[in-house]
């Protein structure tokens, strides 16, 4: 569905490549997470992927038709996304900007159809906040926020998902919902879901391949078990690191750097 | 209901500029009237239009540069068409088209430096560029006016004056006709934009994201809410705060989607100035207030109000 190939991109005036000779491909229910430290050429991935800039070498494709060719509309009705940021200029209520996601599929002059509000209904349903329809997006919080971009990028009714960092502030609780939800729907409703994450143990537990980046460049791919390894870790994020083993996928412990100072050993009282 | 209560405060603004004025007209003598016909009845539907253009642009641009306190006049419109203005009052071009056409051709003049400074450093247009292009622009065209100013005599300065606060004593079916046939094709690009113009309020890339072209549609509205302004500048000056308060009463009660916040700020828009109008001809009869003291006078008071409700809230 989506598929990236040896594809290359220098932003103008920088000094060296964000992406280099980068390959990857996000099928129907596959979940695929790009992960690597700050300025890895995550983010530019993404936009490479959704036709927001062009490789200068290689391809980016999006069912067979090069990312950049599609019209936005179009591409719309089959990727959405979940931006890290975006603004709330005006308030809204949580129906109306899931209601948003339905504007790749309006007319230029036509109002919603049934169709449009069904579709904002099962998108809330399917994200758990269908109670919180008619609340004001600034009533919300970090965690039914985030529940309510993924509902507003369900409604554009997508084969593939699109997510930069959802779980980014995000407590306990409301990242691991936030993970069960997108991978129930990619085991559910079949969608390809493509994640940046810095969350190297979500990652690792929840998607089905891993993208590790490194200054632009593929440090490893494949299932979490070859990705994520001590010796990858460390050279990427250039820190020590131990492993362990949840669920049959490898999780990471970063490691104190220096051995803790001896606890003070008792005086003799005088 | 909403929609019922605005059209009927519109009908009544025509109607009581249409009614009032300096000359006392008998009310059985109303449709006979030369004055009714040709003096009031043109500039009741001058100012509809032109307050309902300014309604527009106002809302289109308050969400292309994503600023609330956007205003038509911001972006550098105002000072190019006072300069066009003061110099034709100034090399004494005569005819009835020569000041609103001179205003015409120097609101575009800016516009499109403007729209160039917007694009330097690449193909996109610059909302925040823009903004400040405006207001430089605008600052350099009233230097200049305020140069030729300066050097005129007594009587050209009072013109030039006042044709700066606006007013629609120059008023015309002509006048009402070009505007007529000038003004549907920008107000249609407009309305066209509602749904992007929706989008944008997330920003730019998530805009982009949900099916917008965005650079598209910030060109369209761009172009189209200054022509619009330039048109409405031509005709009856410089009339200040319709474009900046009449969108957010408008927001207050329409909510933010532009497939009704737009045809709400042109109604709005239309009977506010209409209103403004008839003061302005009748408070101080049988003399005359420039129009954009009356929509200042009225549009700050209102405008503090909001801005106290947005600091509470």
């Amino acid at each position: 569905m989506l598929s990236l190939t040896g594809v290359r991109y220098r932003y103008p005036g920088a000094p060296r490549d964000a992406l280099a000779d980068v390959s990857l491909s996000v099928g129907a229910g596959q979940f695929q997470a790009v992960l690597g430290p700050n300025g890895s050429g995550k983010t530019t991935l993404v936009r490479i992927a959704l036709g927001t800039l062009m490789p200068l070498v290689g391809r980016a494709d999006v069912i067979g038709v090069a990312a950049s060719q599609w019209s936005r509309q179009e591409l719309a009705r089959i990727v959405g996304v979940v931006p890290q940021r975006e603004d709330n200029l005006f308030p809204q209520r949580v129906r109306e900007t899931v209601l948003l996601g339905r504007y790749p599929y309006l007319s230029m002059w036509g109002r919603e159809r049934p169709e449009d509000h069904a579709a904002v209904d099962r998108a809330l349903a399917a994200c758990d906040v269908l109670e919180l329809a008619d609340r004001w997006l600034w009533t919300l919080s970090g965690g039914e926020y985030q529940r309510v971009r993924v509902a507003r990028a369900l409604a554009q009714e997508p084969r593939l998902l699109v997510l930069d960092e959802p779980g980014v502030s995000l407590d306990l609780r409301h990242e691991m919902a936030l993970f069960e939800l997108v991978r129930g729907l990619v085991d559910t409703q079949r969608l390809g879901v493509l994640m940046i994450t810095h969350d190297l143990n979500l990652a690792a537990r929840f998607a089905d391949s891993l993208l590790l980046l490194s200054e632009g460049s593929a440090v490893a791919t494949g299932a979490p078990a070859d990705v994520l390894t001590q010796e990858n870790v460390e050279a990427v994020f250039s820190w020590p690191v131990a492993m362990q083993t949840i669920d049959d996928r490898p999780q990471m412990f970063p490691l104190r750097q220096r051995p803790r100072p001896e606890p003070p050993t008792p005086s003799p009282q005088t | 209901m909403k929609w019922v209560l605005l059209c009927a405060i519109a009908l009544l603004a025509l109607v009581a500029s249409v009614i009032l004025g300096p000359a006392a007209v008998p009310f059985g003598q109303l449709l006979h009237s030369d004055i009714v016909w040709n003096l009031r009845a043109p500039r009741a539907i001058l100012a509809f239009l032109v307050g309902g253009s300014l309604g527009v642009a106002g809302a289109g641009l308050q969400a292309l540069v994503r600023n609330p306190l956007a205003d038509p006049f911001l972006l550098g419109l105002s000072g190019g068409a006072g300069l066009g203005a003061v110099l034709a009052i100034a090399l004494h071009w005569s005819g009835p088209w020569a000041l609103p056409l001179a205003a015409f051709v120097g609101a575009v003049v800016a516009l499109g430096l403007v729209y160039r400074l917007g694009l330097i450093g690449g193909a996109a247009l610059d909302p925040r560029i823009l903004l400040l292009g405006g207001v430089a622009i605008g600052a350099f065209a009233a230097a200049i006016t305020t140069a030729i100013v300066s050097l005129a005599d007594a009587a050209e300065l009072r013109n030039a004056f006042l044709w700066l606060w606006g007013g629609l004593s120059s008023a015309s079916w002509d006048a009402v006709l070009v505007v007529a046939l000038y003004a549907p094709l920008p107000l249609a690009v407009l309305f066209a934009a509602s749904r992007p113009l929706d989008l944008l309020a997330l920003g730019e890339e998530p805009a982009g994201y949900l099916g917008a072209d965005v650079e598209a549609v910030k060109r369209r509205v761009y172009l189209a809410a200054s022509l619009l302004t330039a048109a409405a500048v031509a005709v009856s000056g410089v009339i200040g705060f319709v474009g900046l308060v009449v969108p957010h009463v408008a927001r207050l009660t329409w909510g933010h989607r532009h497939r009704a916040l737009l045809p709400a700020a042109f109604i709005g828009g239309g009977a506010l100035l209409a209103i403004a109008d008839t003061l302005a001809r009748t408070v101080v009869a049988p003399r005359e207030l420039p129009v954009g003291v009356v929509t200042a006078l009225i549009g700050v008071p209102v405008f503090a109000l909001l801005l106290r409700r947005w600091t509470i809230a």
